[in-house]
């Protein structure tokens, strides 16, 4: 059975728009698949829906299982339980997903605590290791600061640390390189690669880039107002895309890339 | 030949700050050769670009506008330098004022300084609004009525509405899409080619600064590390860090 | 729909008591200072709603004070208004120590009661609505001052004023073009809000016996008046009481009303 199963899903804002219009995908244990789109295809709020974090006045229709769940229609407190153990969320900016006034050390204690039972001097070797895991430098520096005093890579790799402290299944991971500088993206692409295949975590990687999702994921689904234009293995769908949307999509990353080519002078 | 913008030795330290954010960085901008300015956060592109801006003046340096030092207390001055240097910024959302309609957004550079009123300010904003591929009727509108990329023509018609010679270009792609990117580029290479504009561009994307600007500085931590044509700074960089930048562009599978 | 209901509503309120007041200028039911009628005197024979203790008509009394009402909303917001922007704006361009210093004197002058306020002006000058007004209008000029700065200071940290600037405005045009536009939708809501406060302000210290002086008829001294009566004869304080109620209320709801007016015009960025 999938982890993750999304069948004719459609979300409908208060005034009775489609957003996303009957999509369909699935992601089973271990598995990756990337959401492409630009600004506009749904691909944020389809990962918000998996979770049951649509915005008020936006409902969803159709069906959405996480790990045996119904999440479609499912009381708060049911989906309290599967956030964080089934599927854990990593967003795009990285200073809005932190409690400003916290210290990073007890926003990640937070759900240690929560999940596992943990107190303490267990507690803060929990927190500890977690940041080591992401690979911060320094991590009882990092647990004492304020997310404002560190930088906007080690913000995400905090924030990554969090979505992985309870194990979730499924790590959704919302464009969390496109507010980083490129080295960063480059490494923080990297960490994520390691850290879910080390797990056997399955991801949904969401991004608008087709070269960054093509780091993580094989599998893509091309979304375009709200509705799958096309999927396969990004290989393919660079090679011979079949529609004329994901041939413009690869057209332009193409464009941009060939400036790089600087084999003779222009 | 004279540049037309150039820092000579320009450092900067903001106030309550021990570290300078940007130190002896000396660079020149020749007509007709743009110029891209590459570094990722803390590399203190932002104070770059507001010296040359003449928004700030340097700690220590000189900023020369057409080989005079520019003195932001000098209004004649400033008029030339305003109406020879212009700005388009990174978030589109952010540049253009919600409560004006687009005509008058656009209109601001010829009103101010002193350029066009009336009918023929009229004139030149519709042939702006045409330039960078914006239907007439968009003279009328809010900004909210229009998307990103469209937002980021109409910021880059102001900014060309009063023919300057210099078009400073904060990260002017990177909150766009990609397909809309590539339109705003090919836009831009475009005024370029046909207008004669010079860019200037502070950019983290490579691939973006080596399809528009010929000259290429590479900055890190308020210091230029490698300057030189495009071609050779990206082509076969000799800077570590160049290289590391190169390196950690995503590339599309082949 | 329900957005211009508010506003209507209370469009309809504050009109009436507008009303009341503009009638008074033409034609009032007795003269103000006329005692002839029987004191204490309730509802009817020749008086709609009776009479006060010195056996002046109720509704005389009330028609002008609505005057008064209104002009102590209008001119204290008049004040708040013209002070408080200016001292805003001027807080807003302010760094460092003068920042630090105007902040700190905005938010004195905030701690610091309306009515203490009112009773130093007063002593100093002497009990009229020009007084009065001048007191809740100061007191009132410090709160829109700080909520001035706080918007005007967020305007200033956008990318279109640095635009503006580097098209060539001066500072001036920017503050009329970018920054004022800007703030105003906010402002002007809560300018609406203080007309309120200013009212129920005025009744206060009329009340007090720091506001128009007698004869004057301001709704609060009519309180005040009414207060060792009220058992015996209750529509001398009820009825400016309902009135200054319904002035509020009105001015409240047109406030409510903007802001949702305002509101949607901001923009908002649809999630991808």
């Amino acid at each position: 059975m999938s982890l993750l199963d999304v069948r004719d899903l459609t979300i409908r804002t208060g005034d009775g728009r489609d957003l996303v219009s009957g999509l369909s995908f699935s992601v089973g244990r271990g598995e990756r698949l990337g959401l492409i789109g630009e600004s506009g295809s749904g691909k944020s709020l389809t990962t918000l829906a998996v979770l049951g974090l649509l915005p008020d006045g936006m409902t969803a229709t159709g069906s959405v299982e996480l790990d045996g769940t119904q999440i479609v229609g499912a009381s708060e407190k049911r989906l309290v339980d599967v956030r964080g153990r089934a599927a854990a969320i990593v967003f795009q900016e990285p200073l809005t997903a932190l409690d400003p006034l916290m210290r990073v050390g007890r926003q990640l204690a937070e759900p240690l605590r929560r999940r596992r039972g943990l107190k303490g001097d267990a507690l803060r070797k929990a927190v500890a290791e977690a940041l080591e895991q992401v690979r911060l430098p320094e991590p009882g520096r990092i647990a004492r600061a304020f997310p404002h005093e560190i930088s906007g890579g080690q913000r995400q790799r905090v924030a990554l640390a969090m979505a992985l402290a309870c194990d979730p299944g499924l790590l959704i991971a919302d464009e969390p390189t496109t507010a980083l500088d490129v080295t960063v993206q480059s490494e923080m692409l990297v960490l994520l690669d390691t850290l879910v295949g080390e797990r056997g975590m399955a991801v949904l990687f969401v991004s608008h880039d087709l070269a960054v999702v093509s780091r993580v994921t094989d599998r893509v689904l091309v979304m375009k107002d709200g509705r799958a234009v096309e999927d396969g293995t990004v290989r393919d769908l660079v090679r011979a895309p079949r529609q004329a949307y994901t041939k413009a999509l690869v057209d332009s990353a193409r464009k941009l890339e060939s400036a790089l080519d600087l084999g003779e002078p222009r | 030949m004279t540049a037309v913008l150039e820092l000579d030795s320009v450092g900067h330290t903001y106030r309550g700050s021990a570290a300078p954010v940007v130190e002896d960085v000396s660079l020149k901008v020749d007509a007709g050769h743009s110029l891209a300015l590459v570094g990722e956060s803390g590399a203190g592109k932002t104070t770059l670009l507001r010296l040359l801006l003449g928004l700030a003046g340097p700690g220590t340096g000189t900023v020369r506008f057409d080989g005079d030092p520019l003195r932001l207390g000098d209004r004649e001055q400033m008029r030339r330098f305003r109406s020879a240097v212009q700005c388009v910024f990174q978030d589109p959302y952010a540049s253009l004022d919600p409560r004006q309609r687009v005509s008058r957004i656009v209109a601001e550079p010829l009103r101010s300084l002193g350029v066009a009123t009336g009918a023929a300010a009229h004139a030149k904003v519709a042939e702006a609004l045409e330039q960078v591929g914006l239907p007439a009727d968009a003279a009328s509108r809010y900004p909210h009525e229009f998307s990103g990329g469209q937002r980021q023509r109409i910021a880059i018609a102001r900014a060309t509405v009063c023919d300057p010679r210099v078009l400073l270009a904060d990260e002017p792609v990177s909150a766009l899409d990609v397909t809309t990117r590539v339109k705003v580029v090919d836009l831009l290479g475009e005024l370029k080619r046909e207008r004669g504009l010079t860019i200037v561009m502070v950019s983290h994307d490579l691939s973006v600064v080596a399809a528009l600007c010929e000259r290429t500085a590479v900055l890190e931590r308020g210091r230029v590390v490698e300057q030189g044509e495009t071609r050779d700074v990206l082509g076969s960089p000799e800077h570590p860090y160049t290289r590391r930048l190169l390196d950690s562009v995503p590339r599309l599978p082949v | 729909m329900k957005r211009s209901a508010t506003l209507w509503t209370g469009c309809v309120l504050a009109g009436l008591i507008a009303l009341i007041a503009l009638i008074s200028l033409f034609w009032l039911p007795y003269d103000p200072s006329d005692t002839s009628g029987g004191r204490l005197a309730g509802p009817g024979d020749g008086h709609l709603i009776g009479t006060d203790k010195l056996g002046r008509d109720l509704l005389t009394q009330l028609m002008t004070g609505s005057r008064i009402a209104i002009a102590a909303g209008l001119g204290s917001v008049l004040i708040a208004a013209v002070v408080g922007i200016t001292l805003g704006l001027v807080a807003a361009f302010a760094q460092g120590w003068f920042d630090d210093t105007v902040s700190a004197l905005l938010d004195i002058l905030i701690a610091f009661p309306t009515l203490l306020l009112a009773m130093l002006i007063v002593s100093a000058r002497s009990a009229t609505l020009t007084s009065a007004i001048i007191a809740i209008g100061l007191a009132q000029s410090a709160i829109v001052a700080r909520l001035t700065r706080i918007l005007a200071k967020r305007v200033l940290a956008q990318d279109y004023i640095t635009a503006s600037r580097t098209s060539g405005t001066s500072w001036p045009r920017i503050v009329g073009e970018h920054v004022l536009p800007n703030v105003w939708p906010t402002l002007s809501v809560n300018l609406a809000l203080q007309f309120g406060l200013a009212v129920l302000a005025e009744a206060s210290l009329s009340y007090l016996g720091l506001g128009a002086p007698p004869p004057n008829a301001s709704w609060g001294r009519m309180l005040q008046e009414a207060q060792a009566t009220f058992t015996t004869a209750p529509a001398g304080a009820l009825a400016p009481g309902i009135l200054l109620v319904l002035l509020v209320i009105g001015v409240n709801l047109v406030a409510d009303g903007l802001r949702d007016t305002f509101d949607p015009a901001r923009r908002r960025r649809t999630a991808a």
